[in-house]
């Protein structure tokens, strides 16, 4: 009997309690074993589970292919930047700027949504990449005639979270231990995390969660069962965009500093290409793909020059450029040969081995 | 005259209309479906008929007429309304939500009937509980219903032929429709999935519904249907008692036409 095994015939509570001592010792463990660099990457990684888990309510679950996700994650990033920073003096508690910023983005993704209800495939990915474009381009040149968003140069000195009166930017002492900065960072952002992730996997589960799958899979016959696909297509993507405008709020006042250059095209096709890699519309599968997709790819940057440097005397190639190409080839390799993803829904699995 | 009263209308189809570019899919078409009756459709390939229902159902906008529907107008181009106000169909090529199970196809059809919305979902709220309950019973009813209970937990894409037919049947029940409108149900089936489809149609009359039946096996649609209307070239030639249209010469012509391509 493997671990894997063993762990999932234990009692339903042992496995919670195993599981919560794991998430809250983690971060100890790589702070202790690899330093804050490593840390920090864990934080992002954070961020990346909730954007990808709000695009794969568009993408996987109603089957919608949104190339321009990213601009949802501007949107709630500039909200905290605005309200949160010396730009316009604001100064809003954490607990306020979040939801309105979710709002922010909801609302956007209602108006991004609207008028690509008609379109789908390719034609809706060319309309949705268009929008993030704009958004970006958007926040680049609102910095006349009226000072909005600051231009390229970016919002900076914006407030860290404050909670119950301690910034997460600084070191707590609890108990005569010190917990640092980062690692309360990431406990915040593991429990925003894992609310996104119940919300998803109720919504799936959900009368809501049908009709998007309906959707995705035969649009004609939805609507013929009654279902307003217009209205629960626009349910997806203000649901989705919502999830990027609370992971936008939780960047900015995690790096303390906005610019467009965040939210280019890239950025997009990275949260994409970890839903699609983890497994379109599986919960756990998109959580591993954005797990996967944060963590590769800096292992890749601190990695390649040392491990070059020891194997052949000296770095042949530029670890940047290195890291894209395995990066390239690793995701090539996982479509020729997982194409439902790393980890998709056993049931559709089954269906793939049985033919 | 008759003595009886006639059963009161449940849909009239007034002068329908409906052209692709050039091709005259339906020309002033016009019938009248009366409660509690299985109403036939047919017709030579090409007549119309799937065209008729997809007009019907909204999911092609109608050029020309009106459809009057349990007293009321149907709405245009909005196919999820014309369910709501009670019409359910299958499809002519079986159209089921493939990678979703059987209950879970049958669980959509109960969408429109049903109303917790995002925040019931995602808090599990009570009420989202029980509808969810409910929802869930009323699928596994239904499948029991079309006989294919055995079946709830597969994927609706390893169900047999006969089987996905039937499921697309339980699914537009979930609807709760008053009208159930059936393209070509027997399509594809071997002798003994005919025979169990006709029971099935029958007992659907027997419990109340209305059904609008296009078929192509004459046998089941003579033996089962209280009246019939013939399409042909988009018009209807015919619209009678199932003997007397055996009997009417333009229904044997457009046939026998075909029958000679
Ligand atoms: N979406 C469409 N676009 C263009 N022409 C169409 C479309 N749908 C149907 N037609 C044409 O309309 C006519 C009627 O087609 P329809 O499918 O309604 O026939 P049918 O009576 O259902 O035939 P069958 O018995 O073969 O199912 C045909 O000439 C067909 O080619
Ligand atoms: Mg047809």
């Amino acid at each position: 009997m493997n671990a894997g095994m063993l762990f999932t015939r234990m009692p339903r509570k042992v496995q919670l309690a195993l599981a919560v001592i794991a998430l809250a010792g983690l971060p100890f463990m790589v702070g202790a074993g690899l330093g804050n660099t490593w840390l920090r990457v864990l934080d992002f990684a954070l961020l990346y589970v909730m954007l990808a888990l709000g695009l794969n309510i568009v993408v996987g679950f109603a089957g919608l292919l949104d190339l321009g996700y990213i601009a949802f994650y501007a949107v709630g990033a500039y909200v905290y930047a605005l309200l949160a920073s010396p730009q316009f003096g604001l100064h809003w508690p954490v607990w306020a700027i979040l939801p309105v910023g979710a709002l922010a983005a909801c609302g956007f993704g209602v108006v991004l949504g609207a008028p690509t209800l008609r379109l789908r495939g390719d034609y809706l990915a060319i309309v949705t990449l268009g929008f993030g474009e704009i958004v970006r381009i958007f926040m680049n040149n609102l910095n006349a005639p009226v000072n909005i968003t600051n231009g390229p140069k970016g919002i900076a000195s914006i407030d860290p979270i404050q909670i119950g009166g301690h910034a997460l930017s600084q070191p707590l002492e609890i108990f005569g231990v010190t917990v640092p900065a980062l690692v309360l960072t990431y406990y915040f952002f593991l429990a925003l995390a894992l609310l996104v992730m119940l919300a998803g996997l109720r919504l799936q589960d959900s009368r809501i969660g049908r009709a998007w799958a309906a959707i995705r899979e035969d649009e004609m016959a939805a609507k013929a069962c009654g279902i307003n696909t217009r209205n629960v297509k626009l349910l997806a993507f203000a649901m989705g965009a919502s999830f990027g405008g609370l992971a936008g709020g939780l960047f900015a006042s995690f790096q303390e500093f906005v610019s467009p250059e965040s939210f280019s095209l890239m950025e997009s096709i990275m949260v994409l290409c970890m839903v699609v890699l983890g497994g379109m519309g599986h919960i756990p599968g998109v959580i591993l793909g954005a797990l996967v997709l944060t963590v590769l790819p800096e292992a890749f940057r601190h990695g390649a020059g040392p491990v070059q440097q020891a194997v052949f005397g000296q770095v042949l190639m530029d670890p940047e450029n290195l890291r894209m190409l395995l990066f390239g080839i690793a995701l090539v390799a996982v479509m020729l040969y997982r194409p439902s993803g790393l980890w998709p829904d056993p049931r559709h699995r089954q269906e793939f081995n049985a033919r | 005259m008759t003595a009886l009263p006639l059963p009161l209308p449940l849909l009239e189809a007034r002068n329908i209309g409906k052209r692709f570019g050039g091709v005259r899919a339906l020309q002033d078409v016009s019938l009248t479906i009366r409660r509690g009756e299985i109403y036939g459709l047919i017709g030579p390939n090409g007549a119309g008929k799937t065209t008729f229902f997809n007009v019907l159902t909204g999911l092609y906008p109608r050029d020309e007429g009106e459809v009057i529907f349990a007293g009321a107008p149907l709405p245009l181009g909005e196919p999820y309304r014309v369910a709501q106000a009670g019409i359910a169909r299958t499809f002519q090529n079986i159209r089921l939500f493939a990678n979703m199970s059987a209950r879970e196809n049958v669980m959509v059809g109960c969408h429109a009937r049903s109303k917790v919305g995002v925040a019931g979902a995602v808090l599990r709220s009570r009420a989202q509980r029980e509808e969810e309950a409910a929802i869930r019973r009323r699928a596994d009813e239904l499948l029991a219903y079309v006989g294919i209970n055995a079946r709830a937990g597969d994927l609706a894409k390893n169900l047999s032929y006969g089987d996905q037919r039937r499921l697309e049947i339980a699914r537009a029940l979930a609807t709760e429709p008053q009208l159930l409108a059936l393209d070509e149900p027997a399509a594809g089936m071997n002798a003994t999935e005919t025979g169990a489809l006709r029971a099935l149609i029958a007992r659907l009359r027997d419990d109340g519904f209305t059904v609008l039946l296009i078929e192509h096996d004459i046998k089941l649609v003579m033996g089962l249907c209280d009246r019939i209307a013939v399409l042909d070239y988009g018009r209807k030639i015919a619209d009678d008692v199932p003997a007397e249209v055996q009997r009417n010469p333009h229904v044997i012509e457009a046939y026998l036409g075909v029958v000679h391509e």
